[in-house]
């Protein structure tokens, strides 16, 4: 392959806003959609390298280790990234419509340099190999996911992103702490040179403490979730699909190279696996319970996000606890797939929620009566999402939650198995009732507002992409487990 | 006695100082500089990593974390504060986050 390719492909974003910036305003989306379509190809070119060589390990700069900054590509890295380029480009172009509405035109030309520097950012948090580099991603994520916030413009939302923005700086400080600590300890900052230099002491596990915790808060893991919804459920509809498909998953995949690569191998992960068990528990629960006694679209969609955040978290106790080396396999698969299906179902449903807005003028579901006259596509999307969601077969999501059960019930660890069945049932309730309300017939139709061809299509699409990954288990996990040389599965790094 | 453990312990009472200021403080201005104060902790925990006895170089890398953590965190504070004088104008009163939060 052509060996400067990553290292444009980390530059193409930042280049791209730095241009887009200059432009005037009116030529704005054609250069943002220039980039978002080049941000979209790029990665399958790496996907395609990773998958017949191996995963990409390289210095920027050419300064070799450990002066210089790494970056390390793996399966796990690849996964991300391609989830990142399908969410981004369909985000893109739902935008492209979206901003172009008469109410929205004044935040268009600010919309498309802050998103591509959001798109930036996490395309380098999944690439890099280097911790103090990973604090800086954080930072510029955050920033640029608040200010996106932000720019819906009223009160609500304004008073969202600052609460999302100060949970997410103090997480970023308390994860800067953490990596002060892991330098002072062993004068390292590249991920596989301190997991193989780490000792086992008390600073370490303070550092581990820190890290976890702040990053935990950055995730929206329950009980740090109380800003998620606010700021989910008030931003603009393309930008609340980003966030919620890409955005916690920044720091979800931060969480799993620390405690799967730079702490693997220290008592923490093994002794602290359980708690987080249990808030996945507890984060199932609550977030859909909250979602289901919503009457707010958008806020049923983002507490919907709190629960399906704990299936991901299901990874920690089963990873970190005594299981056979295959079922840790199957269970890090299963992770992997949850992250997939859900980043695509819940962007398609902010998608398809941003339509029905858009067509009822109201985001209370009670309006929503007999919207799917209007916009059948846009009900069928959203039944579709569901399906992914909930863990029908042969969606994404039935994927993720079979191999995780299967390890489950391996692992002897039954209770943990409460977070797929309740949640599942939890989430086919809240579904149904979202749908139920679109399809109530015994008034006319409420539809006043206009809905673009590509605002329902992009919706369609990520949702029927949510289920079709379901058919392609085999590249997933390939990445997942044959690509993906990580400590804690036995893998000896780069 | 060497003076790293004094700045280190410092460095991690003003940390907590600052998480506490943060969760405490219903003033959105005293929540922002409760930020800078758990920065500004780091910042000096890091800075203190650096050094070295007489006639040795410090370490460097310390150094440059903390440069790039100042930056990081100025450009921070600019972005809030500007939140706060947006939520202060959209909404004509105080400047408490609670009294927004009954809006809803």
């Amino acid at each position: 392959m052509w060996t400067e390719l990553p290292g444009l492909f980390l530059l193409l974003p930042f280049a791209g806003t730095g241009l887009v910036f200059l432009l005037p305003n009116q030529t704005r989306p054609y250069g943002g959609l220039l980039a978002a379509i080049l941000l979209f190809l790029a990665p399958w070119a790496i996907a395609a390298d990773v998958y017949t060589n191996s995963p990409i390990d390289m210095n920027l700069g050419g300064w070799p280790q450990p002066l210089g900054i790494g970056i390390y590509i793996d399966g796990l890295s690849v996964l991300f990234l391609l989830l990142t380029a399908v969410v981004g480009l369909l985000v893109s172009v739902y935008a492209w419509s979206y901003f172009s509405l008469p109410e929205n035109k004044t935040k268009e030309p600010h919309f498309w340099p802050l998103w591509l520097i959001l798109w930036g950012g996490l395309n380098a948090l999944f690439s890099t190999a280097d911790i103090f580099n990973t604090y800086v991603l954080l930072e510029l994520v955050g920033i640029s996911a608040a200010a996106l916030t932000a720019l819906a413009g009223n009160l609500l939302s304004l008073t969202a992103a600052l609460r999302y923005f100060l949970v997410a700086v103090a997480g970023s400080l308390a994860f800067l702490l953490g990596v002060g600590f892991i330098y002072a300890q062993t004068g390292q900052l590249d991920m596989y040179t301190v997991a193989q230099s780490a000792p086992d002491t008390s600073l370490m596990a303070a550092a581990f403490g820190l890290i976890s915790v702040g990053l935990m808060s950055k995730t929206a893991l329950f009980p740090f979730h109380f800003w998620l919804p606010p700021a989910h459920g008030n931003a603009p509809a393309p930008i609340s699909a980003a966030l919620s498909a890409l955005v916690i998953k920044g720091s979800f995949f931060v969480l799993l190279k620390f405690w799967f690569v730079v702490f693997h191998g220290l008592s923490g992960p093994e002794q602290t696996g359980w708690i987080l068990g249990i808030l996945a528990l507890a984060a199932t629960l609550w977030g859909s319970y909250q979602a289901l006694i919503q009457s707010r679209l958008k806020l049923i969609i983002a507490y919907s996000s709190v629960g399906q955040l704990g299936y991901m978290f299901l990874i920690f106790p089963l990873l970190s606890g005594v299981l056979d080396p295959g079922w840790k396999l199957q269970a890090w698969a299963g992770c992997g797939y949850q992250v997939l299906s859900h980043g695509l179902a819940k962007a398609a449903l902010f998608l398809a929620a941003g339509n029905l807005i858009q067509a009822s003028g109201t985001d209370n579901i009670h309006q929503l009566r007999n919207i799917a006259v209007c916009l059948p596509m846009t009900s069928f999307t959203m039944g579709l999402a569901g399906v992914s969601l909930m863990g029908l077969p042969p969606s994404g999501g039935f994927m993720a939650k079979w191999l995780l059960l299967q390890a489950i019930l391996a692992s002897g660890q039954w209770w943990l198995a409460l977070v797929p069945v309740l949640g599942g049932l939890l989430t086919a309730g809240y579904i149904f009732r979202l749908l139920s309300h679109t399809f109530v017939s015994d008034t006319q139709a409420a539809c006043y507002g206009r809905v673009f061809w590509g605002m329902d299509k992009t919706a369609l699409f990520l949702a029927l992409s949510s289920i079709l990954i379901g058919f392609r288990a085999q590249e997933v996990v390939f990445f997942l487990q044959e690509r993906t040389p990580i400590l804690a599965l036995g893998g000896g790094g780069p | 006695m060497s003076p790293i453990p004094l700045y280190s312990a410092a460095a991690l009472i003003l940390f907590g100082i600052g998480l506490f200021g943060l969760a405490a403080h219903p003033y959105l201005v005293r929540k922002i500089m409760a930020v800078n104060v758990m920065a500004g902790g780091v910042f000096l925990f890091l800075i203190s990593l650096a050094y070295a006895p007489a006639g040795r170089h410090p370490d460097p890398v310390p150094q440059a974390m903390v440069l790039t953590g100042i930056v990081v965190a100025i450009s921070t504070t600019a972005f809030s504060l500007f939140l706060v004088r947006q939520i202060e104008a959209k909404s004509t009163g105080s400047d408490q986050m609670n009294q927004a939060d009954h809006v809803d």
